[in-house]
């Protein structure tokens, strides 16, 4: 046990003379803490604490007549340590940090106290016990803050160079807006071609405007701008470094053929004997195992899949530029950037292992994915929607929505878009083909947005049956292979029967493929969804809590494409501060050795993932890196001798929290 | 600790064990606003500290919180793997078996210390987690280490 206190002397801290004169500033945030702590009972206790010479409450501290009140008490009460008990210091803390700067004061002479988030939000019923709480939390912060010390934000140089992960709609238009900013951009995607998700639509809502024709002159804009540097068919596999100076190392998966001889002429794939299901088509129709990902792809080369490929050499013979090598290897390009912007997008959800209503069992029932493809002009059918079992173009059509999206038992969460695209699906084949028949079966029909609720008005004009329920039931007829559903209809409470020629499942958005490696490689949180989360959901939306790495599209929640495209160019705008200003500022918190008691030992070295310590010049001493060390504090905890400290998280700053949970204090007197 | 038997009885059903919470800034401290922002209603026994990596949290923290009269220690960070440092969390992992050990050496029940991963968005999980564990320790009592007349 005694060695346990004993360690206590780790957190030996210079004198520092100077009276604390402490403010402290309860916010009420309206009624979300005012509505359940009582605020003048815990700015009139922490009053009577030692060093506290003046507590305020207001209705709301961050407000401008809330920041003047700290600043004049500030100037009154010549105070040195501001404590804000408040909502959380993720989203408020530099805010605070700049109102006492102004006064003169270290920006790190500011205490937060989370007694909304963590106090008033989470205890409602229980207001007395809520008033207790935020009084302890408040008093810890009192005393923490007295021993706080002034600190330095560093600036940090930006590389004028950006990374853009995901070629999707949103990853191309952060790509075009920084380049048309004139910065130089990686533009790096995993597929063989730049264009996402939105490159296989045939039409898209609300308007209903051919996709392709949109976004195939985006995709050529793309890869004509100087300042862009595609990387296709290529990955990142690691990311060094901090704001404004990332190292990247990208991946470039072998293609086996050299992309400056090939001209994407597909000579090639018309000797190649071997056909595989056609991944673009969503596995409908063939490709060969050398083919050009689709004729609008940017690059327009070929490339081999080595999977499937059984070496017959047919291409080699039959390319004329002599463009086919087998033997290639993998290659990586170390890039240094400013800022990542991570726009991977996300895949639609699997019903096959569930088998959710039926898919994967019948042949007639197929994805909106297959259903898009199908439609497309230049899909497998030549735009022709026909029935997998028999290749018969279907009279009657049914839709089901929220396939993994509003289901508990998949994704409680809605996938946003399935809505409109079903309706914008029937809409297409009904004018294609006004024979059809087309019901769509929903929970709820959701169409916010300028244009889609006229669009959902125009498909029920067109004759499209909207039937609110979700099927039961779903068998194949044995002979016909029709599709036979038992579904209620929620809005007269009829059990109803009924038959399709083929039936299409609006299957919702899900992560990514390899979104858990970008999320570790960039150090990012997922939200609830899987998906990655962002730094604030309303007020930093493309940001995220690393400084430098933003993000745009469905990487970040479920989106149409407007939405989508907005995020891109928000990106673009965030970035560009930094790019523009050249500069970042990070904060002050790292690690300090104090030499007089560092024995040397190194056990701090294998702890740092940075290699922020070295030994010094002698060999004797730990020396901490002040530009390479994150300040996370590992080293701290781990050095034997307490010669090192966190700044900002000294073991006595902590341990005065730590003391202050409770008020023995006050029993014992 | 002579008077925990007495401490024990006299607990009642109004008795909140105070709980600390060493959490990470960048996941379980994230966790926690996120249970705020959710709403998820939990008894309030839990003082969160806030540490900047779980690897921050020192055995120094911990037995203190115990001296000092805390009847359950929980310390946190981000899922494996997900640390933002990299691999903080696997050195808490390593330090955490030590500190198991000590507390059971000092007779602390296993329930009083706890180790837990929740991400920045995992609200739900970190409210079920103090609920979980207020429970537990309503049913051991105040903390055999626990000075005389803390609150
Ligand atoms: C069936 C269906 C129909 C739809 N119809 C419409 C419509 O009509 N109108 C509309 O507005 N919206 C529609 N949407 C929504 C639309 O698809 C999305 O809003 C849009 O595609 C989002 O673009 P994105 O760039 O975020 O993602 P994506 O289009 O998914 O692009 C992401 C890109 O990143 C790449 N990538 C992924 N991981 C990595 C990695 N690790 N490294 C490098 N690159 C990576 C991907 O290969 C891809 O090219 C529809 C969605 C579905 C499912
Ligand atoms: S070598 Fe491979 S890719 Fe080339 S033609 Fe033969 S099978 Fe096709
Ligand atoms: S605080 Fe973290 S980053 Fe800094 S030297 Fe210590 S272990 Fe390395
Ligand atoms: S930052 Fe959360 S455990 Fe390291």
């Amino acid at each position: 046990m005694s060695d346990i206190k004993g360690t206590e002397n780790k957190s030996a801290i210079p004198k520092d003379d100077e009276e604390k004169r402490v403010g402290v500033f309860v916010c009420e945030c309206g009624v979300n803490i005012g509505g359940v702590v009582n605020t003048k009972a815990v700015a009139d206790y922490i009053g009577t604490l030692p060093g506290v010479k003046v507590t305020s409450v207001n209705k709301f501290t961050c407000s401008d007549s809330g920041q003047a009140d700290i600043q004049a008490k500030i100037k009154e009460h010549n105070l040195n340590r501001v404590v804000v008990a408040a909502c959380s210091p993720k989203t408020h803390e530099p805010t605070f940090r700049a109102c006492i700067e102004e006064m003169g004061l270290n920006q790190y002479f500011l205490e937060f106290v989370n007694i909304r988030d963590h106090c008033s939000w989470i205890h409602m019923w229980e207001k007395e016990k809520a008033t207790e709480k935020a009084k302890d939390l408040v008093r810890m912060g009192v005393e923490r803050s007295k021993l706080l010390e002034p600190l330095q934000a560093s600036e940090v140089p930006v590389t004028d160079k950006a990374l853009v992960i995901g070629a999707g709609v949103a990853g191309m238009q952060s790509a075009l807006d920084l380049a048309d900013m004139g910065f130089h951009v990686y533009l790096v995607e995993k597929e063989p071609s730049i264009g996402g998700r939105m490159a296989r639509f045939d039409k898209v809502f609300p308007t209903n405007d051919c996709s392709i024709c949109i976004l195939g002159p985006k995709m050529v804009e793309v890869a004509r701008n100087k300042n862009i540097h595609i990387m296709s068919y290529s990955e990142v596999k690691a990311v060094d470094g901090y704001v404004g100076n990332f190292n990247v190392k990208i991946e470039h998966k072998p293609r086996y053929l050299d992309v400056a001889k090939c001209t994407g002429c597909a000579k090639c794939s018309e000797v190649c004997p071997v056909e595989v299901p056609y991944d673009f088509n969503e596995g409908l129709g063939t490709r060969k195992a050398i083919y050009v990902p689709f004729p609008q792809a940017v690059p327009l080369r070929a490339l081999i899949d080595m999977d499937n490929c059984i070496s017959c050499k047919a291409c080699a013979k039959a390319c004329e530029s002599k463009a086919i090598n087998y033997d290639m290897e993998p290659s990586y390009t170390d890039v240094n950037v400013g800022v990542i912007i991570g726009a991977v997008g996300f895949k639609t959800y699997d019903p096959e292992p569930r088998h959710d209503f039926g898919y994967g069992l019948y042949d007639n029932i197929i994805t909106a994915m297959e259903f898009e493809r199908l439609l497309n002009a230049a899909g497998p059918t030549g735009g022709h929607v026909v029935r997998p079992s028999d290749c018969k173009e279907p009279i009657r059509v049914g839709f089901v929505n929220c396939v993994g999206s509003r289901d508990k038992n998949t994704n409680i969460y809605c996938s946003g878009v399935c809505c409109m695209y079903t309706i914008k699906n029937a809409q297409l084949l009904k004018e294609k083909r006004p024979e059809t028949d087309h019901t769509i079966m929903y929970i709820d029909i959701r169409t916010p947005f300028r244009g889609y609720e006229e669009s959902y008005n125009r498909s029920r004009n067109l004759g499209v049956k909207f039937l609110r329920g979700r099927p039961v039931e779903v068998t194949e007829d044995p002979v016909t292979k029709n599709i036979k559903v038992r579904v209620e209809d929620t809005l007269t409470q009829e059990m109803r029967n009924l038959e399709f020629d083929l039936m299409v499942l609006a299957t919702g958005i899900v992560p990514n493929e390899g979104i858990g490696q970008i999320q570790q490689l960039l150090k990012l949180s997922k939200a609830a969804d899987g998906l990655l989360m962002e730094a604030h959901p309303k007020l930093k939306p493309v940001d995220t809590t690393i400084d430098g790495v933003f993000l745009a599209g469905c990487a970040s929640g479920p989106k149409d494409i407007p939405y989508a495209v907005s995020q891109g160019s928000a990106c673009a705008g965030r970035a560009t501060i930094m790019l523009k200003n050249k500069k970042a500022i990070t904060e002050g918190i790292t690690a300090v050795v104090n030499p007089d008691v560092c024995v040397g030992c190194e056990v701090c070295i294998s702890m740092c993932p940075f290699q922020a310590i070295r030994m010094d010049e002698q060999a004797v001493k730990a020396n901490v890196v002040k530009a390479l060390c994150k300040g996370c504090g590992t080293c701290v905890a781990a050095c034997p001798t307490g010669a090192l400290e966190q700044s900002h998280f000294k073991n006595n700053q902590i341990l005065a929290q730590v003391k202050n949970v409770f008020k023995f204090q006050e029993v014992a007197a | 600790m002579s008077g925990v038997a007495g401490q024990t009885a006299a607990k009642t059903d109004g008795w909140e064990p105070k709980i600390v919470a060493f959490c990470c800034n960048w996941c379980s401290y994230g966790g926690a606003d996120s249970a705020g922002m959710g709403r998820f209603q939990q008894p309030a026994s839990a003082r969160i500290i806030r540490v900047m990596c779980s690897g921050r949290i020192d055995p120094l923290h911990v037995f203190n919180a115990f001296l000092e009269g805390a009847d359950a220690v929980l310390v946190t960070g981000c899922h494996i793997g997900d640390c933002h440092y990299v691999n903080g969390n696997d050195k808490t992992k390593i330090k955490y078996k030590y500190l198991e050990n000590v507390a059971h050496e000092l007779g602390i029940e296993k329930e009083r210390l706890q180790l837990n991963w929740i991400s920045a968005s995992e609200g739900e999980k970190f409210a079920n987690f103090i609920r979980d564990v207020t429970a537990q320790i309503k049913k051991l009592g105040p903390s055999p280490l626990k000075p005389e007349g803390v609150a």
